[in-house]
């Protein structure tokens, strides 16, 4: 995956945490920002051992029990009704979910 | 002796015996749930009308004598994490209020197919992110050892209400000790199986690689029954495990005699002496000692990565947790909070989104979804969560040396007992270390039991020992956990829960 | 609005294109990718959904197993070659049609890499030049629902709201990469419809997927990006979305690769940037900017173990394949006898597999080409659709075919039945019965036309009389008018000579 050759430094600036929030799409608040920023450099100060924990010989570990090839018969399961799956929806036109206008474009 | 106090397994009996019905003990459970849920807050939604009526039906099947096994007719309670069709399931959150599923979790549906009928649904920390019940965002559930205190979290509610003899069983979900944790803190028995053990579908994932639900109880042998009606394989769940299960409760009826001859015990070395309380030490010590004597062969086992254990979770779990918690966007199910833009423009889908997600999540969660995203944004996954995946590698081969020097791996479960209510709210890393211990199981996918093993002398609260076993060795929990439980209970005359205060009248 | 561009041919007079296309297969199976929903286009919104493709709290995904035979069998079909061991990963990014925000997707370890397809590019003068497209990968993922924005535009832009129907979500997609096609000069938007219309045809003969481009099941997202002539370097490149039938491919290269031309040679700096095309007005305009700062966050996913394709079942999935298409062409060619000029054109029509059918279901070679290369070929141009996608079953013509052997319709009223196949009015059987299409053969009725024809032109009927036999086309032509059509021309010839000789 993604790799960038240093070893980033464990501590987390007020823009980094705005710009982490804005990717979570989280609206954190001017008070909240102020507030995360020193609490997750504390944590990732805390969590740091963890890179000369394992040398780069060490294989990683996804799941603790190692199983694969897990499938299942291309066979129709029966699922919702349209009125189940609709049932949590804050808004409901024409059997859809209603969502505000979206701005971006689809990827 | 009244409903409310005997064991499933005791009421299995009674029930089989025909000498009460489900509907006599259902109700007595929700009368004392009415009594003392007031002062506990274990329950976050009582289905007092659907219980009824589930325990009316095992009534008849028990007449038609075609009961569905062993616990039909036996009420449950549910951690709010786990889907329930037709019930609320909120994961203790805002941004979850009052959604109703329209499915069941395979877990609920196992309960539901076995004849349980299902109290209710049971409080934790918001998405199970915590180890207090404090950052529920319906309010804290008290430790009905003493109600200032918490009961141990993220399951704090499903143990509360099983110690406070709400219920005689509850489903748990153990991430990092969830279940193992509470249940040390509040005196009860708490099992995170093997990963894989018991499905996951429907469980609301924290951490999808270290999730697994697990049974809450009063006695080893009724987690053993509970674990196997809920345990086994489940097509719906990719990772769940195919072996057939060992059986448990044989296990944990043989440990019962308390004969521990050729059980070979290892006590992990990093898991004690710094950071412990000595009240947890001290009965921790006792019980290796009472299975010495009872014939267990005891060795010091040590486990070097386990030192890095806590920082490995606290890197894989907020990093799935952020992209878990994505869903929650205002536009399918759950809280929608529509901002009016100041210059009078209708809002956008992502404006919803932002503020809908800034009013829904408790800051526990907020924090835990900033820190994941980090450490799976571009530049860092390699130095972050994927570091911990090889420190993983390293907890793993620890526990496979130590299970080739031990039959099963013994510590205390939690380093300290209940604290007081809103004492760690504000100090996020100290409110970390109380999964110290029961971090490492998760991280290696290996079984685990918390058996209460006595009170600490400084503030006479419970402590739990917890025991560890090899991957699909569950029946090995259920074995020493059995035994220790009646070597204790000799010790002890009784239970550890018969020395608990009386909550009668400590309701609403 | 509107951006300026440079002529075709001053462009590549100063240009190198790169060419990207980047192709989306919905396969056809009978469920979704990770759960059981039924597939089935145009069903109700919202009645194909169950916890795990509706992203609820709890649900997990399970990998369908045909969809994973059928990514090895395209990636086989594409000479690529098939992992040992590969996983899913989620790509997360926020969008209202993505039920759990994010993709479940292959990243760095997709299912099939290193392939290639040979393209045959039709070019004047009737001969063909063959490109090599190199495949960089083919990954499963899954697809996203379906939005309808509501307002004035009608469009995702200006819209008051939009709704959202989930059916399509989950569905198994396979994202079929190439790496940059280069060296193709002027013919590059050629390339680019031939490489999409003969993945089109692979797909088909594998049977994996519908490939309608009209109905999404295949849609192509068009990279382009021009460097100086002979620099031998990348330019910044552009990503043309969605572009929905081959023509438009085409349409959509030589679209970009004039308004880069433009850009660049007054200076400017191409954006790197998605595009959208527009079908009706023939012009792409901006979409999303894609910086490098896009952050997907990409990490396997937690809730599937890794695919792990045995190597039996991976060579028996191999030798199972349908024959590859150039020894197809030619064994087909060699069967049906015809020239390479006729091969050449139906190929390009995209008519291979139709004509095939259309033999199978009994007409000859020649008759089953005459009818797609001729009278289908001409509606689909003047429709602008695909052949395929005109609505003409090969079974349907095979029987107009055998309509006209029989001798109940000639040309012309086998014309008319088309008319009504491709109104939708039912089968060729039917469409006689009810429009009254088939020939006269009542020898009363058209002796009687026959009479009054001669009756109504004397003058003709005499020149006949003296030997003129070419004059009886004038007749033939009176009788055909008064029985609208509906008589066999040969039969009337020979009623004519019987009066007249
Ligand atoms: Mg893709
Ligand atoms: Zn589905």
């Amino acid at each position: 995956m993604a790799c960038m050759p240093e070893t980033p430094e464990h501590s987390i600036s007020r823009e980094e945490v705005a710009h982490l929030a804005d990717l979570a799409r989280i609206d954190l608040s001017d008070a909240e920002l102020d507030h995360l920023a020193p609490q997750l450099s504390v944590i990732l100060e805390s969590i740091a051992s963890i890179q000369e924990a394992a040398g780069a010989d060490v294989p990683p570990t996804s799941h603790a029990l190692p199983l694969t090839n897990v499938y299942r018969d291309d066979v129709v399961r029966p699922g919702l009704t349209a009125e189940e799956a609709l049932s949590g929806a804050p808004e409901v036109e024409r059997q859809r979910f209603k969502v505000p206008r979206i701005l971006g474009d689809e990827q | 002796m009244s409903a409310e106090r005997r064991t499933a397994a005791e009421l299995a009996a009674a029930l089989a015996a025909g000498e009460t019905t489900s509907v006599e003990i259902t109700q007595a459970h929700l009368d004392r749930i009415a009594e003392v849920d007031g002062a506990v807050h274990a329950f976050l939604h009582v289905d007092a009308e659907g219980a009824l009526r589930d325990a009316a039906a095992s009534d008849r099947r028990r007449a038609d004598d075609s009961p569905l096994g062993v616990l039909d007719g036996v009420p449950i309670a549910v951690k709010d994490v786990l889907a329930t069709r037709g019930l609320p399931t909120t994961c203790g959150s805002r941004i979850l209020e009052g959604w109703v599923p329209p499915y069941d979790a395979t877990v609920v549906a196992r309960l539901r197919a076995a004849g349980l009928p299902i109290l209710g649904k049971t409080n934790m920390d918001e998405f199970a992110m915590g180890s207090s019940t404090e950052h529920s965002a319906f309010g804290p559930t008290h430790n009905p050892w003493d109600l200032t205190r918490i009961p141990g979290g993220s399951g704090g509610g499903s143990a509360a209400a099983v110690a406070a003899y709400e219920t005689p069983l509850a489903v748990g979900t153990d991430t990092g000790g969830s279940i193992r944790q509470p249940g040390a803190v509040t005196g009860t028995v708490g099992v995170k199986p093997t990963y894989g053990g018991v499905s996951r579908y429907g469980l609301v994932a924290l951490a999808n690689s270290l999730d697994q639900a697990g049974p809450v109880t009063r006695t080893v042998l009724d987690a053993a029954l509970l674990h196997e009606v809920v345990g086994g394989h489940d097509p719906l769940d990719s990772t769940s495990i195919e072996q057939a299960l060992p059986s448990l409760v044989d296990a944990a009826r043989q440990g019962a005699d308390g004969d521990l001859a050729g059980v070979r015990i290892g006590v992990v070395k990093e898991l004690g002496g710094e950071g412990y309380q000595a009240g947890v030490l001290a009965r921790f010590e006792e019980s290796v000692e009472l299975m010495t004597k009872a014939g267990a062969e005891v060795v010091e086992v040590s486990c070097p990565s386990f030192v890095h254990a806590l920082a490995t979770y606290y890197l894989i779990l907020p990093a799935e947790a952020s992209s878990n918690l994505a869903r929650f966007d205002a536009m399918r199910y759950g809280l929608r909070v529509t901002p009016q833009p100041a210059d009078g423009s209708a809002p956008s889908a992502e404006d919803v989104m932002r503020v809908t997600r800034e009013a829904g999540f408790g800051d526990e969660v907020k924090r835990r979804i900033i820190l994941g995203t980090y450490a799976l944004s571009s530049g860092y996954y390699d130095a972050y969560y994927g570091q911990a995946q090889k420190v993983r590698t390293l907890v793993v081969r620890d526990f496979g040396a130590a299970f080739e020097r031990a039959d099963v791996l013994v510590s205390p479960t939690a380093p300290t007992t209940a604290f007081r209510i809103g004492e760690k709210v504000d100090d996020p890393l100290a409110m970390y270390l109380n999964d110290l211990a029961t971090i490492p199981a998760n991280l290696s996918g290996v079984p685990g039991i918390s058996v209460p093993s006595g009170l600490a002398d400084e503030d006479g609260l419970p402590v739990g020992v917890q025991i560890l076993a090899p991957a699909l060795a569950d029946d090995r929990v259920y074995r020493v956990g059995a035994a220790l439980e009646s070597l204790l209970a000799q010790q002890w005359g009784g239970r550890l829960l018969d020395q608990a205060p009386e909550l009668t009248g400590a309701g609403a | 609005m509107s951006d300026s561009l440079m002529s075709y041919d001053q462009a590549l007079a100063a240009f190198d294109p790169a060419l990207g296309l980047e192709v989306h297969v919905e396969l056809n199976t009978v469920t979704k990718m990770f759960c059981g929903c039924p597939t089935t286009f145009g069903a109700a919104p919202n009645t194909q959904t169950c916890p795990t493709c509706l992203g609820l709290p709890g649900s997990m995904p399970v990998v369908n197993a045909a969809a994973v035979e059928s990514a090895i069998r395209i990636g086989l079909a594409l000479n690529c070659s098939i992992a040992e061991w590969c996983r899913f990963a989620r790509k997360n990014y926020f969008y209202p049609d993505m039920p759990k925000n994010f993709q479940t997707s292959q990243y760095d370890e997709p299912i099939a890499y290193d392939g290639w397809l040979e393209v045959a590019v039709p070019v004047e003068g009737g001969d063909v030049e063959t490109y090599r497209v190199e495949i960089e990968r083919a990954h499963m993922e899954e697809d996203t629902g379906k939005s309808t924005h509501i307002g004035r535009t009608g469009r995702i832009h200006g819209a008051d709201y939009s709704l959202v129907d989930y059916n399509r979500a989950g569905i198994p997609l396979i994202e079929i990469v190439t790496k940059p096609v280069l060296g193709t000069g002027e013919r590059a938007p050629d390339v680019a419809r031939a490489y999409v219309g003969q993945l089109r045809e692979l797909l088909l003969g594998l049977g994996v997927s519908d490939v309608r481009m009209e109905q999404g099941s295949l849609r192509c997202d068009v990279n382009l990006s021009l460097a100086p002539k002979g620099s031998g370097t990348l330019g910044t490149r552009t990503e043309t979305k969605n572009v929905n039938s081959l023509r438009s491919v085409e349409r959509a290269a030589r679209y970009e690769v004039q308004r880069h031309a433009a850009v660049l040679a007054q200076g400017g700096r191409i954006l790197q940037e998605t595009r959208h095309w527009h079908e009706d007005t023939g012009i792409t305009t901006s979409g999303r900017e894609k910086s490098d700062a896009e952050d997907y966050r990409y990490f396997p996913e937690p809730d599937l173990v890794p695919v792990a394709p045995g190597r039996e079942w991976v060579e028996r999935l191999r030798t199972e394949l349908p024959e590859p298409p150039q020894e197809r062409r030619a064994r087909l060619q060699e069967a049906w006898g015809f020239t390479d000029l006729e091969m050449r054109d139906t190929v390009g029509a995209g008519a291979l597999v139709l004509v095939e059918q259309t033999i199978a279901a009994g007409a000859t070679a020649q008759a089953a080409r005459k009818w797609w290369l001729g009278e289908l070929a001409r509606r689909a141009n003047e429709s602008e659709t695909e052949l395929s996608e005109l609505g003409a079953a090969p079974a349907d013509v095979a029987r107009v075919q055998a309509l006209v052997d029989e001798g109940t319709l000639n040309d012309r009223l086998a014309r008319q039945v088309l008319d009504g196949l491709l109104a939708g009015e039912g089968t060729p059987d039917e469409i006689v019965a009810a429009r009254g299409l088939a020939i006269v053969s009542d020898e009363g009725a058209l002796g009687a036309a026959v009479d009054n024809a001669i009756a109504a032109n004397p003058g003709v009927a005499e020149k006949i009389r003296e030997g003129k036999v070419a004059a009886a086309g004038a007749l033939i032509g009176a009788v055909m008018k008064e029985m609208r059509g509906q008589a066999d021309a040969n039969r009337v010839r020979e009623l004519i000579l019987d009066r007249l000789g």
